[in-house]
């Protein structure tokens, strides 16, 4: 599934639509803890977490995750968003929660 | 080849922190480094970035690219860890609420350099600062 496919689904919107969203979307991943993300996420990840500052980029950028999604209609600080264009890195927001994000993406076959 | 990359990192500096990282990864991808250890490397470097920002008065990182291996290297000056075989348990932190709330201080940064590198190496003094050295292989 790519980040595009995602993206096209009603319950979520990508808030940074002109990096690019052909990434694909490999494996899920939810987790709050930067530590804990960057010892155990891997590359091509769907990252679902509720913290919304920008170094939540540089966790998704050096894992090379494919994208960020941000649930429960949480707002992104805006250094983050300008962070994750300059970075390449999608920002996806979405009213469901972490667990009904993990479902869709179960659904999609990740 | 010898090549050397520093970056200095200022004490809750959370906003351009992860960038000296990043440049690391760059530098290295562009020098054909392999991907794990661009991995093991990028995560030990966000781990130092962080520690520095959240515990440090003030540092340094640095990566030295040598025949066969990579040295990174994370000094500041501070408060020191007075018990490092306790810094170094997973889950131990002395981060404050601010810096938990946005997700650090899990105990796992020491942890995390150390899992990644091939060989990890610290020492602090109380009072005067810390020092982190790291070598990973580059030799396939």
């Amino acid at each position: 599934m790519k980040v595009s496919d995602l993206c096209k689904k009603d319950e979520f919107t990508c808030l940074n639509p002109e990096v690019g969203l052909d990434g694909e979307i490999l494996n899920g991943y939810a987790g709050d803890l930067l530590s804990w993300v960057m010892a155990n996420a891997k590359a091509g990840s769907a990252w679902v977490t509720i913290q919304t500052h920008v170094n939540i980029v540089a966790v998704a950028t050096l894992l090379e995750m494919a994208c960020i999604i941000i649930p429960e209609g949480a707002e992104i600080e805006e250094s983050a968003l300008e962070r994750a264009i300059l970075e390449d890195v999608p920002i996806i927001a979405t009213k469901l929660n972490a667990y009904e994000v993990c479902r869709v993406l179960a659904k999609a076959g990740i | 080849m010898t090549y050397e990359l520093k970056f200095d990192v200022e004490r809750g500096d959370f906003e351009t922190a992860g960038l000296a990282s990043r440049k690391i990864k760059k530098t290295l991808q562009q020098l054909g480094i392999n991907n794990k250890t661009i991995r093991q490397v990028s995560i030990a470097g966000y781990e130092g970035e962080m520690n520095l920002a959240i515990h440090s008065d003030g540092g340094y990182i640095s990566l030295m690219v040598l025949d066969g291996e990579l040295v990174l290297v994370i000094e500041d000056t501070g408060p020191g860890i007075p018990d490092i075989a306790l810094a170094m348990q997973e889950g131990y932190s002395t981060a404050g609420d601010e810096v938990r709330e946005m997700g650090f201080g899990a105990g796992m940064g020491l942890p995390n350099m150390r899992n990644n590198s091939d060989a990890f190496e610290i020492n602090s003094e109380p009072g005067v600062g810390t020092r982190i050295e790291m070598h990973f292989n580059t030799k396939t």
